[in-house]
């Protein structure tokens, strides 16, 4: 029976509706010396995607520094490998699900945690944590900053609806919703609950804790939120795997989820082209997860690992069966040779082209040594899974695949995964902006107190208890720091005296005023969370999320970002293993700000060392750790300022530059946090982010046992920069009375300043500062700020 | 003496509760695999939480009829200690070995924090090393917590002393179904955990596995783990005594 594919006669015209170029095809018709047939083109509009690909950004990716002394594996494979000591690695990478997100939240991001937690156990490891960083359009009528649209005319990026240049300024200094606005701001709700369940619903049910991340709201997420999901897994370093096939006449096996037709990418193609009914039916594009199909997956290939028989495994995610094959025969440099036929399937009458491209969740590519195949086969029969033998691995390096034994499709596989286009795209940098509406410095009528409690309810700084709780965080009893208690997640190693901190962080707002200090931001504020536990960061990874990369604007976007992530990366020492870039944020022509996310990992000598943000006792010191310089000039003092979370939620403002960055500071301050924790000479570490110090102080008395602090400031600029400003390099630890001589002496080894700046209380909350005048200060019941920041979430979203 | 912790597909606090007994209590344990057909050689049998079968159908609905189960039953039947922990006592409600239901969280969320549970009867084999009354800090991780049951039978258990632990405040003041701070799920009469009319099996939703190093919050979790070892020794040593 002649298959359907052969039935379809591929023109340019539809190798354009794959999304290939003319060029593109021409380089498939040179690569194959022919012309592809439906199958084979099918095949390569996947493989050379920009998901898949990464045409746009590889020659800048190149950039990156991804070499460093605990550096076992760097990007390439399915996740980065850093080396931990006691003869273990860490396996960890980040990934985005963004659109999938925002066409069902739920499914997007559960089906996004499920493909991270593959890559990990993939190459022999087991999960032992997930971090999320979410962002989300505003949930509260508030924050529609019209200056998010004025900074973004050039880039055409705008807020929420577009229409963000018509809410006035007032309105969103007063929070009153119109219409609009609070339709809007129910979607961005249920987008949350939606991403939120469906994390909660993967990552509980397969027994990974999700320990931490990140939640931000700007109106620039609203048609394009960012789901990034990080997991982190722990292996023996003998016992790690790769996706390379080996060995010719080895058998391939295909084990896990049946292949169904969710998420075809050319399901419109078929669908319109004119043949036979049953290939009308139509799926939803985003793919439904199983997390109890992933779990018994999981324990079945690590097992199946254990016997010895696998030689190459790799998991089936986007582009599945396509990648997966190809993918391994590639790095292996061999030939793989497919039956088709043979894969299980959830559907009938399923067409080769509908097999390669289906991305059914849960499912495995394997290669065992032949003669022990019976051996990986018993494994996944006793936890109930499907293992079948679809194919050998050859010696041509041809993929080659058969539908009942006739040649459906044939492509070099080395052509095919490595000679993919590459691009230069065009690249400018932005009109300049004119006329921003800056921050108004001691604006009329400030109440610093008032104004301080509505920063600690404004949702991006508001407690995220009420996302956390809905994670088991807990589950494998490792979580040491968990969600909440200090500025990173650290694991306790059951296999080792030694922990393991991780954070993920990004400012897009910053990144957006200005992409290479913005990413330079993201790489020392994650950096600097684990080390406030105690951790030296060792390693990173990165997920780039941009918008489209044919516009010139967003090219120079990530470049520039690429650039700061080097440099800081490289002062930081923490090298780049893996990650993953998002392209194409963009709804109706609105991009998204550009939001490169890092994903810090730190190694903590001695887990009993392991810090929390809380402070702990009545009575202790409060010292500010300051390895850095306030801004020089009154003007840069403004622009700085107009760019914190302050100046959005006070004023509605979000402009100017975001804080210089200092990046040897950066590192002293590190090492200095690193050695404090080391000599537990601190009880408490606390970085200084968003809202800046008081709210840094505030936070750790929220995360205490009822305690609370009274703190006077050093002069610092305007009273408001003192208290709400977020220029990096700074912590905030405790310490008790009889170790302040010995902290500071240690600081001043690393150039830190570290001076007494409060104490901590069990009486009234209270934050002044020294150039203020007499009766501007922050002051009131700890209780009061607490409860505007613990309950700002559940408010809004318990509906 | 000798624990097993039973594996069905999908649980996945099995490790924890391995790790618990064998390296933190230090009693020699192993796995039980679900479809093992007897308990050879064991004293105490747990059911570990987790998402057995991916709770399809309705948690436990499934995990009852594997061949495990029936071994338990006849184990509890012949006086052996059966703890479930979460899904596990889930299991145990689904198959009939202890009363009542757990429903969904009254608020519909998963929700995973440490609560505080108070200790109803200290005359148990999971209890004896406690005090009556004594306060437990110990974490949930569940979505299906809520426990309830008919008017007869809460009478039937409180008369028969079944409510083994209590969702209380920490000052130990209790928190009735629509008190959610203290009582997270809404049970019926705060009940976190109940025995049977024995006193042989108790199941509760808490999960006193990830209760037992102080670094990682809690060692609440131990009394109930070490009360067990104490029982089964008390047992043996009145086995040698009478033999």
């Amino acid at each position: 029976m002649a298959t359907i594919e052969t039935e379809i006669k591929v023109t340019p015209e539809i190798a354009a509706e794959h999304g290939l170029t003319a060029e593109e095809y021409a380089r498939i018709q040179k690569i194959l010396e022919r012309d592809p047939n439906i199958t084979e083109l099918g095949i390569f509009s996947v493989s050379w995607s920009e998901h898949c690909s990464y045409k746009s950004s590889r020659v800048h990716l190149r950039r990156l520094p991804t070499r460093g002394k605990h550096v076992v594996q760097g990007p390439g494979e399915n996740a980065g490998v850093v080396d931990i000591g006691d003869g273990l690695v860490a396996v960890f990478k980040i990934e985005s699900h963004n659109h999938p997100s925002f066409v069902e939240p739920f499914q997007g991001a559960a089906t996004g945690v499920g493909g991270i937690l593959r890559d990990i156990f993939t190459m022999g490891a087991r999960p032992i944590a997930v971090l999320d960083s979410l962002r989300f359009g505003e949930i509260t009528a508030g924050g529609r900053a019209e200056a998010v649209a004025s900074g973004a005319k050039a880039l055409g990026v705008a807020a929420s609806s577009g229409r963000a240049e018509a809410a006035p300024i007032r309105s969103n200094v007063a929070g009153i919703a119109n219409a609009e606005t609070s339709e809007e701001v129910a979607r961005n709700r249920r987008i949350l609950d939606g991403v939120v369940q469906g994390i909660a619903h993967y990552g509980n049910c397969f027994g990974v804790p999700t320990v931490g991340g990140e939640v931000v709201f700007e109106p620039c997420y609203a048609n394009n939120p960012l789901v990034n999901a990080l997991a982190l897994g722990i292996a023996h370093r003998n016992e790690l795997f790769f996706a390379r096939a080996q060995g010719t006449g080895n058998p391939v096996i295909y084990a896990g989820a049946k292949t169904g037709r969710d998420g075809i990418h050319g399901a419109s193609l078929l669908a319109s082209a004119e043949f036979s009914e049953e290939s009308e039916q139509k799926r939803p594009n985003v793919q439904v997860g199983d997390p109890f199909m992933e779990k018994l997956l999981l324990e079945a290939c690590l097992e199946a690992m254990r016997t010895g028989a696998v030689v190459a495994i790799q998991d089936m995610g986007a582009a599945g069966l396509t990648s997966s094959s190809c993918e391994m025969a590639s790095r292996g440099g061999v030939g793989i040779e497919l039956e088709l036929a043979r894969v299980p399937q959830r559907e009938t009458g399923m067409t080769p082209y509908e097999m390669m491209l289906s991305e059914s969740q849960e499912r495995m590519l394997l290669v065992a040594q032949r003669g022990r195949e019976r051996e990986v086969f018993d494994v996944f029969k006793k936890w109930g899974l499907d293992a079948v033998e679809v194919g050998v691995v050859t010696d041509d390096g041809m993929l080659r695949l058969l539908h009942h034994g006739k040649i459906a499709a044939e492509i070099p596989a080395h052509a095919l995964a490595e000679e993919g286009p590459r691009y230069e795209r065009p690249i400018a940098a932005p009109a300049p902006q004119k006329a921003e509406k800056l921050f108004e410095f001691s604006a009329q009528g400030m109440d610093l107190t008032e104004n301080f409690r509505r920063l600690l309810a404004s949702p991006t700084i508001a407690s995220k208890r009420w996302i956390t709780e809905q994670y088991d965080s807990m589950v494998r009893t490792n979580t040491r720091v968990g969600p909440g208690a200090g500025d990173a997640a650290v694991l306790r190693l059951k296999e080792s005296h030694r922990a393991l901190a991780i954070k993920t962080d990004g400012n897009g707002r910053w990144s957006f005023l200005n992409p290479r200090v913005g990413a330079m931001h993201a790489v020392a504020e994650a950096a600097r969370n684990v080390a406030c536990t105690g951790a030296r960061p060792v390693a990173a990874t990165n997920c780039l999320n941009f918008g489209n990369p044919e516009k010139p604007e967003v090219m120079w976007q990530f470049t520039q970002a690429i650039d700061g992530i080097s440099e800081a990366c490289t002062v930081l020492e923490a090298p780049i293993t893996g990650g993953n870039v998002s392209f194409y944020n963009e709804t109706l022509g609105k991009a998204i700000y550009p939001t490169p996310i890092l994903g810090v990992l730190g190694i903590i000598e001695d887990a009993e060392c392991a810090l929390g943000s809380a402070f702990r006792n009545d009575g202790d010191a409060i010292v500010l750790l300051d390895a850095g310089r306030a801004a020089a000039s009154q003007d840069s003092v403004v622009r700085e300022f107009s760019s914190s979370e302050y100046a959005k939620v006070i004023q509605g403002v979000v402009a100017g530059e975001p804080p210089a960055i200092d990046l040897n500071a950066e590192k002293r301050l590190i090492d200095c946090l690193v050695d404090l924790a080391g000599e537990s000479m601190v009880l408490s570490a606390h970085d200084v982010s968003d809202g800046g110090l008081a709210v840094t102080i505030a936070e750790s008395c929220f995360a205490s046992d009822g305690l609370s602090a009274e703190v006077r400031l050093p002069a610092d600029g305007p009273v408001e920069y003192a208290l709400f400003g977020e220029r990096g390099a700074r912590a905030v630890v405790s310490v008790s009375a009889p170790s302040l001589a010995r902290v500071q002496s240690i600081a001043a080894q690393y150039n830190v300043s570290a001076s007494r700046v409060g104490t901590v209380t069990r009486g009234e909350f209270r934050v002044e500062c020294e150039s203020a005048q007499p009766g501007v200060v922050v002051r009131g019941k700890i209780d009061s700020f607490q409860k505007a920041w613990a309950e700002s979430l559940s408010n809004v979203l318990d509906t | 003496m000798k624990f097993g912790v039973v594996v069905f597909p999908g649980s996945n606090c099995d490790d924890d509760a391995h790790y618990a007994i064998g390296e933190v209590i230090g009693q020699p344990v192993e796995f039980v695999w679900h479809q093992s057909e007897q308990l050879s050689g064991l004293d105490a049998v747990l059911l570990p939480g987790g998402f057995s079968y991916g709770d399809y159908l309705r948690t436990g609905a499934i995990a009852k009829f594997s061949p495990v189960m029936r071994a338990i039953e006849k184990f509890a039947r012949s006086g052996g200690l059966v703890l479930g922990v979460c899904n596990g006592f889930q299991i145990l409600v689904e198959s009939g070995l202890l009363p009542g239901a757990l429903m969904r969280n009254k608020h519909l969320r998963f929700l995973c924090r440490p609560v505080y549970v108070r200790v109803e009867n200290a005359e148990t084999p999971f209890t004896c090393g406690a005090r009556e009354g004594e306060v437990l800090q110990l974490p949930i991780a569940h979505g299906e917590g809520s426990y309830f049951c008919d008017p007869a039978t809460l009478g039937e258990l409180e008369r028969n002393r079944q409510i083994v632990f209590r969702y209380v405040h920490r000052d130990g003041r209790d928190a009735d179904e629509n008190d959610f701070e203290a009582n997270p799920n809404g049970s019926l009469a705060g009940i976190a955990g109940v025995s049977n009319r024995d006193r042989n099996v108790v199941g509760l939703m808490p999960h006193p596995e990830r209760a037992v190093e102080a670094g990682l919050g809690s060692v609440d979790g131990r009394v109930i783990l070490r009360s067990m070892v104490e029982y089964l020794s008390r047992d043996r040593a009145a086995e040698r005594v009478s033999a």
